[in-house]
């Protein structure tokens, strides 16, 4: 007998189709976590939409929670897709698996624009500095100088996708490496319990093309230089924080997110409140300037309003299950209508 | 018009014309003249006279030549007429084009600050000390030149013996009651008024009297009509970016909807409207809603159309329904904003790379951009595709009499959905296990299930990507081509749900008129003209794409077909002769493209000039 969660779901319930990236990829195991954050937080998986935008990132949907519904988009267009999906059932949570030419290429308007709206989505960007489905071109965060096998050298400034987050008001900004799968899966759970946009970038080595050690977005290159901004732990609503978990007094840190859940942060080498937005634009310019991979909660904010409360929808009630009689007008008013139309 | 001298008596007195001239105001944009504008159109109509307005209006905020041409006309023809039998020119920049543009016997009023050199003897020139009475009126002076416009309806209301009590209603429609505007502008109205009846002498034989012909009709814009249309449709969700000529519509959405629908529904609303970052981002938005069971809708115009092209193809293969109004100006390009076109018809056809088809519909008065603001949210559900509805500048900002809106007659239909126990009753129903694309009723319209059912295996993935049955990603040739015939088919089974032509005529004509959209009303004024020169026409009026088959058979059944439509290449006359070859050589293209809506001289002309006469 399969070992089952509170809503009685094995992880199996929470597998998708075989995937088909390469074996290796950092994606896959970006995937994996992602399964079993999702089992470890209970979600039922019909309460959770995805969306994907074109690339090999954006395939990833395919391969986990199968009993979603999914909407695998345009290339850099998932933002507006998943923007006008969660309206049609605001009660249900959604994750986007994005890549870094799908975001900060081609998408980097509506990359913006979602966060600027706020909307409640786990937005995971796969980044590996590199084209796979169209064999190995830069992409846009690509370090400067990067040498590719059939590219020649990157001559452009890479673009920052954790920056670009932060300028743009992102209400939950992440780093990680697809190498620390505790660090993605403990991220992964946070960002769900967001209410609001969440961006995770995670560095995810694309094996087949960029994963010479030299490379920034390489497995060995991740390994020698991430540095974490302080140990991440989420606790669970129900759950009480003890002095067992090890946790020293006057060294960590409560986020209390938007459903009651919290994430503790441990203090380790630097002093680091994630809620400073300019001390974190700050923090990770300089991470950058000295090649250090810098990983962790980077920033939040938890008190904003998402998009969905802009609207004042109904609280208990989607929008797609409404019929006729909440939807038209009686004849009485367009009669009204007829006689003040001149 | 013709013979406006002979109303001159040989003493000198004038037999009076009465409800039907053409009258231009030509002022400055910017300047608040459409507000003295609408006042005489709504007066008019208030009236019971047939009116229309066409406001033909530059690209640009202040400062250039802006001209308003109301058309009152007793035989209900509201077309664009290329004469003016009144100007009032009440700008500096254009006064002496204004002042050649009157016909001979027709009238001229002139703010008497302007210089112009009057150089007009076959015509009755007024002038109007328009900024004296603005001054006088004790506007502030902010507001002069604004005020200044509403000198000229007080001194039109004495010519053309316009009822005061119809402009004194028009202002208060205006100003929503608001006393301190009313009383200033009717203030400088009843002054102009007065000091028309002391100071001119009438000479010009134009003017109004009752009639009872605007009964049973509304004024209003298209843009607005579609927006009321698609919330008594049920609109969910709109997304959309600012473009001329159809950011009014989606304002006008967001304008009435809390009004209209707030109140049926407990603890919060039942539909979102969001400005989007740019036209790909309001489509996307769009089929996003569309996907997850929303009635959704966007609105633009041809540059946003291109944008939004890859995402139109993507909800024709994923089978998504989704409402996108073109409301049409002039390009290629930029083009020109301001102006008129049917220009964008054969691109939105087959919108999309690959092999897509769209459905079409053209509502040609704003009563029917109502009706197809509801109609289409039902199509597209019914059909789970894109559907266009193609209007213009013209029919989307001008002021159309148009018959009362009518109240759905048909309940909302949400197509082929599948809830939970409809999805737990499919395999019993049909002896077969659901898959998003299965086509079980043989008609190539699958069943789709919505996002928030809980029944395990009720997901799916949509996706642009090959897909087979059941929404698995495929790359198989045969899944890829029995799908894409599927699509053919159902193109087809639309014609079930779209609305047919309208024949006007006897059917018996041997010459036939087709044609769409805002050139309705000067065809129908053009088939009176050629009556009047012994040519029977009948007239068939396209609702829709694709082609039904009355269409096919009007083409066997005349002789002789003239397409006229608003645009260089003759669009729909492509589009028939590829549908119907066998009748290519009867079809006539009478396409113009100068941004200017048809006028029933032009098109009268034209069809003369082809039958040799």
């Amino acid at each position: 007998m399969a070992e089952t969660n509170n809503v009685g779901l094995t992880k199996a319930d929470y597998r998708g189709a075989p995937t088909t990236l390469c074996a290796g990829c950092g994606h896959n195991s970006i995937n994996n976590q992602i399964m079993a954050a999702a089992y470890e937080l209970d979600l039922l998986p019909e309460n959770v939409l995805k969306f994907s935008g074109i690339g090999c990132s954006s395939k990833s949907p395919t391969y986990f929670m199968g009993r979603s519904f999914g909407f695998n988009s345009l290339h850099g267009r998932m933002p507006a897709v998943a923007t006008g999906g969660l309206f049609g059932d605001h009660r249900l949570k959604a994750i986007a698996m994005s890549g870094d030419g799908d975001t900060s290429n081609i998408g980097m308007g509506h990359f913006k624009h979602v966060i600027r709206r706020n909307l409640p989505l786990v937005y995971i960007v796969a980044n590996n500095g590199v084209y796979g489905l169209t064999k190995g071109q830069f992409s846009a965060t690509a370090e400067l100088g990067l040498r590719l096998k059939s590219q020649g050298e990157n001559l452009y400034m890479p673009i920052d996708i954790v920056l670009e987050a932060l300028a743009s008001s992102a209400t939950f900004v992440a780093r990680s490496f697809a190498g620390d799968a505790a660090q993605v899966k403990e991220l992964v759970k946070a960002a769900f319990s967001h209410d609001g946009i969440s961006v995770l970038d995670i560095i995810s080595p694309c094996v087949t093309f960029n994963n010479r050690d030299e490379s920034h977005h390489s497995y060995s290159w991740g390994k020698q230089h991430r540095e974490m901004i302080h140990d991440f732990n989420f606790i669970p609503k129900e759950q009480e924080i003890t002095v067992e978990d090890g946790f020293e007094e006057g060294s960590v840190q409560q986020v209390t997110m938007h459903d009651g859940s919290k994430v503790v942060l441990q203090k380790l080498d630097r002093d680091y409140d994630p809620y400073d937005r300019i001390n974190a634009i700050k923090t990770v310019q300089e991470a950058n300037q000295k090649d250090i991979l810098l990983t962790g909660l980077i920033f939040v904010d938890t008190s904003s309003k998402s998009l969905i409360d802009l609207y004042e929808l109904p609280e208990d009630r989607a929008l797609n299950r409404m019929q006729q009689e909440e939807l038209r007008p009686p004849k009485g008013m367009l009669d009204l209508i007829n006689a003040q139309m001149f | 018009m013709s013979g406006i001298q002979e109303k001159i008596k040989g003493n000198g007195s004038i037999e009076k014309l009465a409800n039907d001239f053409s009258m231009t105001v030509a002022t400055v944009n910017g300047s608040g003249s459409q507000t003295s504008n609408l006042t005489l159109q709504r007066a008019f109509f208030k009236m019971g006279i047939p009116v229309s307005g066409k406001n033909l209006f530059p690209s640009n905020i202040q400062g250039l030549p802006t001209w308003y041409t109301i058309r009152v006309n007793k035989n209900g023809y509201t077309a664009r007429s290329e004469t003016h039998q009144i100007v009032v020119a009440m700008n500096p920049a254009t006064i002496q084009e204004d002042l050649a543009k009157v016909e001979p016997g027709g009238a001229f009023y002139y703010a008497d600050h302007i210089r112009v050199d009057l150089n007009r003897e076959d015509i009755s020139i007024y002038p109007m000390p328009a900024k004296e009475l603005a001054k006088d009126s004790g506007a502030p002076p902010k507001l002069r030149d604004y005020v200044a416009n509403m000198v000229y309806v007080g001194v039109l209301s004495q010519m053309l013996e316009i009822d005061m009590s119809m402009i004194r209603s028009a202002i208060e429609y205006h100003f929503s009651g608001k006393q301190t505007p009313i009383d200033l502008n009717m203030g400088v109205i009843d002054k102009a008024y007065q000091w028309a009846a002391e100071n001119l002498e009438k000479t010009d034989p134009f003017y109004v009297e009752p009639l009872n012909l605007t009964d049973g009709y509304v004024m209003a814009d298209g843009n607005t009509a579609a927006a009321l249309g698609a919330i008594f449709g049920g609109v969910q969700f709109c997304a959309w970016y600012p473009i001329t000529p159809a950011s009014t519509l989606a304002e006008s959405l967001g304008a009435y909807i809390g009004g209209l629908r707030d109140d049926l529904v407990d603890g919060g609303k039942s539909y979102a409207i969001v400005q989007a970052e740019d036209e790909l981002s309001a489509i996307g938005m769009s089929i996003g809603a569309g996907w997850a069971g929303l009635r959704a809708m966007t609105s633009t115009s041809g540059p946003g159309l291109s944008l939004m092209t890859e995402f139109v193809g993507l909800a024709y293969y994923s089978e998504i329904p989704v409402v996108i109004w073109d409301v049409q100006r002039v390009g290629p390009s930029t083009g020109l904003p301001t102006r008129t076109a049917q220009g964008d018809l054969t691109q939105v056809y087959f919108l999309g790379h690959g092999d897509t088809q769209h459905i079409i519909l053209f509502p040609s008065s704003v009563t029917e951009c109502f009706e197809f603001g509801w109609k289409a949210l039902d199509i597209a559900e019914q059909v789970q595709t894109p559907v266009f509805v193609l209007t213009d500048l013209d029919l989307g900002m001008n002021h159309w009499m148009s018959e009362k809106y009518q109240y759905p007659e048909v309940d909302m239909d949400r197509g082929k959905v599948l809830w939970e126990e409809d999805f737990e009753n499919f395999a019993k129903k049909f002896g077969k296990q659901w898959g998003r694309y299965l086509d079980v009723d043989g008609d190539a319209i699958t069943y789709r299930t919505l996002p928030g059912n809980k029944m395990p295996g009720a997901a799916y993935f949509a996706r642009g990507t090959g897909h087979d049955e059941y929404a698995a990603y495929t790359e198989d040739p045969v899944d890829w081509e029995v799908n894409m015939l599927r699509l053919k088919k159902k193109f087809k089974t639309a014609l079930k749900y779209t609305p047919k032509p309208e024949l006007i005529g006897s059917g018996k004509a041997e010459i036939g008129i087709i044609g769409y959209g805002s050139t309705e009303m000067a065809i129908l004024e053009t088939i009176d003209y050629l009556r009047e020169e012994g040519i029977e026409v009948d007239f068939l009026r396209l609702r829709s794409l694709p082609l039904h088959e009355e269409v096919i058979q009007f083409i066997e059944e005349k002789n002789l077909i003239f397409v006229p439509e608003l645009n260089r290449d003759g669009q729909l006359w492509q589009i028939l002769n590829m549908e119907y070859p066998t009748g290519c050589g009867k079809m006539k293209s009478l396409p113009k493209h100068d941004g200017l809506p048809l006028s029933a001289a032009w098109l009268t002309k034209a069809i003369l000039d082809m039958e040799g006469k």
